[in-house]
């Protein structure tokens, strides 16, 4: 989700202030920085040692804010299932051609191994687990996946999803040949009901903002 | 407290209550194994099956998921024989279970193992008895309760009822049955006319962690303190390694150490199999290992075989097929004799590519092992020849040997063999710490276990009236099998002597003629099933075309009058041509075959009996520009009960568009003794956009025990394809893969 203004602002002075940018909602956060604003000293410290701010790149995944402080050429596949053990990104080939890993990021779908964490400065990044909403609730493309049971294997399920996902945010109801658009492969043929699910999942979509 | 299950293969099932009142249906005691160190999903149940007082009840599964619905189909089994609310059944897959018996391994559970569709027959016959067995307790258990005659009592829905009405939950009862004696004589499974679930739809048990991106697969455990591996492997099979530099690599931040995988030699951890040689980078995460191979300064040996490749491959076979065969597989009349005098005669050649599994999550392995004990975590389809390895190479006792077996992305047969389980343990056991071992995809690509490269050539003749009355199949092929340990030499001739036509026509021949290669070869969905019946379910299409006769009709009439036929090969001992006969006539009717075809369009069928399946495709196509545009699909499929027809839908539709995908365009190219592919650019596998939107599956009902799955619709996908394309466009391609063939000739 897009920072707001006042959040940008928010989390600029928290930054100055080296805050972590830890995921706070925005009232919690503006509270953070109200608390640890500094006080008027009674009586000044001795000596004030400095404390240098960590560099790194700011990252917000599914919601939380990260900061990368590694290398900057660490491919986004590896940060988000080495360094944030979420694996429900999975690794697939070498060579961009699988989608295994797909994600969105700013909303747009994207293959987490072709993506380094320079790209990813103050972007957000949606995985498949931040689909599910904190209360367990599915996201329809989800529910749609085990109503028509688009299982198989389920190694490359997860970037099938995200690219389901990406596909009926921009083609709310998409004809067969915008399905066929979708290149993550499926080793397994789950292929005709992946499509199933994704009409399944455009109506019930389709139904609920009417 | 227990009573023989099968006192044959030396299996008992078990009875036993726990502290907090569980009811547990299972194995003698082996010890629960929760180890810290591993993560939740990790720590697995020992029993079958397990009944909380809460009325939860938790089933262990006990062959490798790899995309087969064993895990829910197994549950299902056990499910129905216990009369259980399927809303509060969980699943939870099993280790390998062995235990130590005067040294040698004693296998617990009996089959687990996810190979030749055999998971769901083995469980069958062993698993109702599980369910049937607490059922039974329950129910003893209610009846001393209200004092009355357990035969009085019903069981419906996790709840034993009295014929007033009142009732028990499983959960209140489970701690009263597990005190009780079960019977001596495994108690008789329900009769079909009760089922509730068994021939029901069920979704995959793990669908909500696998769309939510909770499962777990290997590639997703870790350990404390792991090493992270990543191999450079020798491209060149049988080549060695002739110079290292790790200089830069070990500069990497993150890298932490360079080893090598030592050279292939008889004394391989894998008996006669060999392991590529290789350099492995251990480093702290997977990145800063794949950094790592990219610094590395190697050069390698080529080995023997630096000329290897296609065209000597094709040439080896052409000369091959001039001479003795090597195996002459079956010989019934005088095949010879009966062509000089025939009406009609046929001959076909076809060639069939090596191909790779190409699994989605490729080998990769995370192991602890120290001189107490070895951890394995592995995609595992035969987990004990994964067992054997790594005894092998660690010489510890059967029960202190663990393989967990958690969903595996794939399998298709890579996974039944365990090269990259050793690798990974040499590893661990050099290195002193935990290894998680990843193979890249490049790497999965140049060192699978190959589908064998083969040549078919066939020949029938036919009388006057259009009976078939010789058929000559002849194969040269480089067998999977060939060099592997001698217990697996029956098998050698990738030829099943009773495969059909076989027994429908007098004078038959069967031969094989072996080649040689260094390329490791394996075990692929249905085996040799998929080439063996592309050649001949094409040829048989070729005959029907050459003798003008329909191609259902001809294929009706060789079967000829339902009747049984032995069979040796598995999915014996009989095969029922009736069986076969009534899914080819489905398959052609569902699609329209005796309609008239729109213009442009191309029909095609075809059929085979594969592990004890019966199963025909029909086809309709038509070209669009240079596009090939599959319109229909049938999938006829007779096999036996059916235990989840939502997922045995899902195996069908799955294998034929695997079906579709590796014939049309999946091809392994050897050049200079190396594979050429390195990834799904240059390995194309089908594309949603490539593939029908629909496969409609029809499924005979039966009463014929179960018989599993997942191989059966494959082998006679691609031929039904091949011979739409031919009535579609005339061009007959005798090649796999399709595509690059077919568009040269059209």
């Amino acid at each position: 989700m897009p920072i707001g203004l006042a959040n940008a602002l928010a989390g600029c002075a928290a930054r100055r202030l080296n805050i972590a940018r830890t995921g706070l909602g925005e009232p919690d956060r503006l509270r953070e920085y109200n608390r640890r604003m500094p006080q008027a000293p009674q009586t000044p410290p001795a000596k004030i040692i400095p404390e240098p701010i960590r560099k790194g790149i700011d990252v917000s995944i599914n919601g939380k804010h990260f900061r990368h402080t590694g290398d900057p050429a660490l491919p986004l596949l590896w940060y988000l299932r080495d360094v944030l053990r979420l694996t429900g990104c999975k690794y697939g080939c070498d060579d961009k051609s699988c989608g295994a890993c797909s994600v969105l990021v700013d909303g747009k779908l994207k293959r987490a191994c072709a993506l380094t964490m320079t790209d990813l400065a103050d972007k957000d990044v949606t995985t498949i687990e931040g689909l599910t909403k904190p209360d367990g609730a599915l996201h329809p493309v989800q529910q749609a996946w085990i109503d028509e049971d688009a299982i198989l294997c389920g190694y490359c399920q997860s970037g099938q999803i995200m690219a389901a996902v990406d596909l009926l945010t921009r083609k709310p109801k998409p004809s067969d040949a915008d399905i066929d658009g979708i290149g993550n492969l499926c080793r397994c043929g789950s292929y005709p009901r992946i499509r199933r699910a994704i009409q399944r999942a455009a109506a019930a979509m389709h139904g609920k903002s009417k | 407290m227990t009573y023989a299950h099968d006192a044959g293969r030396r299996r008992f099932l078990k009875v036993f209550g726990t502290a907090t009142g569980a009811l547990v249906v299972g194995l003698p005691a082996m010890a629960w194994t929760p180890d810290e160190l591993l993560g939740q999903n990790l720590i697995s149940l020992n029993p079958y099956l397990r009944i909380e007082p809460d009325g939860t009840i938790v089933i262990g599964a006990r062959d490798p998921e790899v995309g087969q619905g064993i895990r829910t189909a197994e549950a299902r089994i056990i499910a129905e024989e216990l009369d259980a609310d399927w809303n509060k059944v969980t699943v939870a897959p099993l280790d390998l279970g062995v235990t130590d018996v005067g040294g040698e391994p004693h296998w617990t559970y009996g089959h687990q193992m996810a190979s030749g569709s055999t998971s769901v027959p083995a469980a069958w016959n062993d698993l109702r008895t599980v369910g049937a067995a607490a059922r039974e307790l329950l129910r003893r258990a209610a009846a001393a309760h209200w004092s009355v005659d357990a035969a009085s009592l019903r069981t419906v829905r996790g709840m034993v009822m009295a014929s007033d009405g009142r009732k028990l939950g499983y959960g209140e009862l489970a701690e009263a049955a597990a005190k009780l004696k079960p019977a001596t004589n495994p108690p008789t499974p329900k009769p079909a006319s009760r089922y509730t679930l068994i021939g029901q739809d069920a979704g995959d048990v793990d669908a909500r962690d696998i769309v939510t991106g909770r499962q777990h697969f290997t590639m997703d455990e870790w350990l404390g303190d792991v090493l992270v591996a990543v191999i450079a492997h020798c491209p060149y099979p049988g080549g060695t390694l002739a110079h290292l530099d790790d200089t830069a690599a070990l500069k990497l931040d993150g890298v932490k150490k360079v080893m090598t995988i030592p050279p292939p030699s008889p004394a391989s951890p894998l008996g006669t199999q060999q392991l590529a040689a290789g350099v492995a980078v251990l480093a702290r995460d997977t990145w800063a290992a794949l950094q790592g191979i990219e610094k590395l300064d190697i050069r390698w040996n080529p080995g023997a075989r630096a000329a290897e490749g296609d065209d000597a491959l094709a040439q080896a076979a052409a000369a091959a097929l001039q001479g003795q065969p090597t195996k002459a597989v079956r010989t019934d009349g005088d095949f010879a004799e009966t062509a000089k005098h025939a009406r009609h005669r046929f001959q076909a050649e076809y060639h069939m590519a090596t191909v790779a599994h190409a699994d989605m999550e490729p080998p990769n392995a995370l192991v602890k092992v120290d001189s107490q004990r070895a951890v394995i975590v592995a995609p595992v389809q035969n987990p004990r020849a994964t067992f054997d390895t790594v005894q092998r190479l660690t010489g510890l006792a059967p029960d202190k040997i663990e393989i967990k077996l958690p969903r595996a992305g794939g399998g298709f047969g890579r996974f039944l063999e365990a090269d990259y389980v050793a690798e990974a343990v040499m590893l661990a056991k050099a290195a002193g710490k935990p290894v998680k071992l990843m193979w890249t995809r490049a790497d999965a690509f140049a060192h699978d276990t190959f589908r064998p490269f083969s040549v078919h050539r066939l020949e029938a003749c036919a009388d006057r009236k259009n009976n078939l009355t010789g058929w000559t199949h002849r194969i040269a092929s480089t067998s999977r099998l060939a060099g592997r340990e001698p217990r697996s030499r029956g098998w050698l001739s990738e030829m099943h002597p009773d495969v059909l036509p076989a027994g429908l026509i007098d004078n038959l021949q069967y031969a094989w003629f072996s080649l040689d290669s260094a390329l490791p070869r394996g075990s692929y969905r249905a085996s040799s099933h998929a080439v063996n019946a592309f050649a001949s379910e094409c040829f048989i299409d070729e005959i029907a075309h050459g003798l003008k006769q329909d191609a259902l009709k001809l294929r009706l009439a060789l079967l000829g009058e339902p009747r049984k036929l032995p069979y040796r090969g598995h999915g014996g001992p009989v095969l029922d041509t009736g069986r076969l006969s009534w899914v080819l006539q489905l398959a052609a009717d569902a699609i329209g075959w005796s309609k008239p075809h729109p213009h442009g369009h191309g029909f095609g069928m075809a059929c085979h009996f594969t592990f004890g399946g019966y199963v025909a495709h029909a086809v309709e196509m038509s070209m669009e520009g240079s596009r090939l545009v599959i319109h229909n699909v049938v999938c006829a499929a007779d096999l036996g009960r059916v235990v989840n027809p939502l997922g045995a839908r899902a195996a069908l539709v799955g294998a034929t568009l695997d079906g579709f995908s590796t014939a049309l365009r999946q091809r392994i190219t050897i050049k200079n003794g190396s594979v050429v592919q390195r990834g799904f650019k240059d390995y194309p596998l089908a594309t949603m956009a490539q593939m029908p939107h629909a496969v409609q599956v029809i499924l005979v009902p039966s009463q014929e025990n179960p018989g599993g799955a997942f191989d059966m619709g494959f082998p006679s996908a691609a031929p039904a394809l091949a011979n739409a394309i031919f009535a579609g466009t005339t061009v007959r391609v005798r090649q796999l893969p399709i595509w690059p063939e077919l568009m040269r000739l059209l």
